[in-house]
């Protein structure tokens, strides 16, 4: 990391279903705790996705937009270069479809993904809604995945890339497990603000940027998530 | 013939007479229920009666819609508010208008306002947007009215695309139906695309971040002030007949004519706006229609102003991100109190509050409660805003020591507000 953790917000226009704005206001929150200076950038589809950004960030989104965006991010090659260099990106939804080899389109057709992950997606007989818990891999050393997902989708991994994390509650990628990373590259079906209910998270992704450890932040400024955390889990155990 | 007989009595004979006897009954043995409802103190009663109705005769619906002129009014905000508007502004025809007043927007709810006024030949209901195909056909509706279409409740309502097209087919599928289609939305425009007789009205539309995608081929839209058009195929904003033009209405033939609302903000000139196309339909002009659409003060809770110890509280209902942009764009100065759940007819899912941008609340008390009050606690640091979380309106009230409040609530906790502060309609 240079001067500034520079965060990417990939097409919100197209990929901005339902709060997904909240992963990047809370990685520069969390990043500002700490001292770390932040730049954003919000990249429209008809913009060019810059090449040096630290975290690119893609959101959840309906059919069309989905495809298209797909299709934009193909011509464009920014993501691809990025990733390539050793970028962070954290896809949600169907932005994690869409970094995958493969995806469902409107009927079910394969659509063409930028396979920065080998994963493949397709449609699933029912759709997921509803609150998810997931253990994390414990080789990411991030607490356990609280969040909420909405799709259809079901994902098959390829040799190499790891699942996020294994489903407590919830249907993830319909095998029982959760999201899929490899390298610096996470995705995962937990829709929206992902990141909000899981600081560590949004954690392992600046430190990944950062090189060392981070700092702790100081816990009077993490009251209020630490609430939320406690009371979303305990909303499962309490039945 | 007598000259006391009201209107509507001597034009026709009544509706309920011409119904087959077991659906008089159904309606009648609803009715009832509905009453004994409302007197057990559960509700209005609107939807116990349909729900019996409709058990006795499935087909209730149509039989009741049978031989009367029917608007029906959809979109994911302002729908309960705009019903209201053009109910008053019909009332100026001097007939008996039935409607859904209180927001049962589904069959049964339906089924109990067209039961309850049996006479009424006219009726003005809203529907639940998943609905709008099923009650169309059911009603052969003269009108619909179509609003907006914006993020609401994604657990429930699935994509908003896809209710487009549900739309798009049934509004193609009702040659006879007159649409009148707000032109600001892309979503609502190519709903009504295929309809057969559509008036396109600019009534404006704040929030553009479901709007973005041509929903003819998905690629980005371009927007040009009021304008919008696709680049990459031929769909583009139809041209308008009624406009709102900042606090003015602007008719078909040019005439431009001020709205003095009773009820505050943009949005709300848009509903009127939309209402004064449909009241031109029956043949009211602007002039006979504003001012019974001007005079409506607050609806079903909405905008309503409660004293509690002392503090006016003024009640606005925001459900979804383009309610809650409109409704922070009508806050008067001073303290505010937000208030959120996450029941069921809320969406159980509070991702919604990252795409509300707060920011505007700095420098004012704020405070925060409801269900989910943590939810919107963390949403609300994120935007350094400054805040405090209470357990009640009257905690509220009483840290706040001003005249007035504010109070901003989502459906549910809404609810609970108006219950402990009075249902004053």
């Amino acid at each position: 990391m240079q001067s500034a953790l520079r965060l990417v917000w990939i097409y919100p226009d197209l990929l901005s279903t339902y709060g997904d704005r909240g992963n990047l206001l809370v990685l520069a929150r969390r990043a500002q705790l700490r001292g770390i200076a932040v730049e954003v950038a919000h990249v429209n589809s008809d913009q060019r996705v810059p090449a040096d950004g630290d975290i690119y960030l893609l959101g959840g989104g309906e059919d069309l937009p989905q495809i298209l965006a797909a299709r934009r991010l193909q011509g464009d090659g920014g993501l691809a270069a990025a990733a390539a260099r050793g970028a962070v990106v954290f896809a949600v939804c169907a932005g994690y479809q869409i970094i995958g080899t493969e995806f469902g389109g409107a009927e079910g057709e394969p659509v063409p993904g930028l396979g920065l992950l080998d994963i493949r997606s397709g449609r699933g007989d029912r759709r997921g809604v509803g609150e998810v818990l997931a253990d994390v891999d414990p080789a990411l050393g991030v607490e356990r995945l609280t969040g909420f997902e909405n799709h259809q989708g079901v994902t098959r991994r390829g040799p190499g890339v790891q699942p996020l994390a294994t489903v407590l509650t919830g249907v993830g990628n319909g095998d029982g497990t959760e999201g899929a990373h490899a390298g610096r590259i996470v995705g995962t079906y937990l829709h929206g603000p992902a990141l909000v209910r899981n600081p560590s998270l949004a954690d392992l992704l600046i430190g990944w940027v950062a090189g060392t450890p981070l700092p702790p932040i100081d816990p009077k400024q993490e009251e209020l998530v630490t609430d939320l955390r406690g009371e979303r889990l305990a909303a499962f155990s309490g039945g | 013939m007598s000259t006391s007989t009201p209107r509507q009595e001597q034009a026709r004979p009544s509706l309920r007479s011409r119904l087959p006897l077991r659906a008089r009954l159904a309606a009648t043995v609803g009715g009832a229920a509905g009453r004994a409802s409302r007197l057990a103190g559960r509700g209005d009663g609107s939807v116990i009666g349909g729900i019996i109705g409709l058990r006795l005769q499935p087909d209730l619906l149509s039989l009741l819609a049978r031989g009367r002129q029917i608007v029906l009014v959809t979109g994911t905000n302002g729908k309960t508010t705009t019903t209201r508007l053009i109910t008053a502004a019909l009332g100026t025809l001097g007939q008996q208008v039935a409607s859904n007043a209180f927001g049962a927007n589904m069959e049964a709810g339906l089924v109990s306002a067209l039961a309850r006024s049996s006479d009424a030949a006219l009726a003005v209901l809203e529907v639940d947007e998943k609905y709008v195909p099923a009650m169309l056909e059911a009603t052969g509706a003269r009108v619909v009215v179509l609003l907006n279409l914006s993020r609401d409740q994604m657990d429930r309502a699935a994509e908003i695309w896809l209710l487009a097209r549900r739309w798009r087919a049934a509004l193609a599928a009702a040659p006879r139906c007159r649409v009148i289609a707000n032109a600001d939305d892309p979503l609502v425009a190519w709903a009504a695309g295929e309809a057969r007789q559509v008036t396109w009205v600019a009534a404006g539309q704040r929030w553009h971040e479901d709007s973005w995608c041509c929903p003819q081929c998905g690629s980005h839209l371009r927007r040009e002030g009021d304008d919008w058009y696709c680049r990459e195929c031929s769909y583009r904003r139809p041209p308008v007949r009624w406009m709102l033009a900042g606090d003015s209405v602007i008719d078909p033939g040019g005439r431009s004519t001020k709205l003095d609302l009773v009820l505050p903000g943009r949005a709300n000139r848009s509903n009127a706006v939309m209402a004064l196309a449909v009241a031109d339909v029956f043949g009211l002009s602007v002039t006979q229609a504003l001012p019974a659409v001007s005079r409506v003060t607050s609806v079903a809770g909405r905008y309503t102003q409660v004293q509690r110890n002392g503090c006016a509280l003024r009640l606005l209902l925001a459900k979804n991100p383009a309610g809650w942009l409109e409704a922070l764009d009508v806050l008067e100065p001073g303290p505010v109190l937000l208030a959120v759940n996450a029941q069921g007819p809320d969406g159980r899912d509070t991702s919604w509050l990252w795409d509300v941008d707060y920011r505007r609340l700095r420098g004012r008390p704020v405070f925060v409660t409801g269900e989910r009050r943590l939810d919107l606690a963390v949403r609300l640091e994120a935007d350094e805003v400054l805040f405090r979380i209470v357990d009640s309106v009257d905690d509220a009230i009483d840290l706040a020591r001003t005249p007035s409040l504010e109070v901003i609530a989502n459906y549910t906790a809404f609810q609970q507000i108006r219950a402990i502060v009075g249902r004053t309609v």
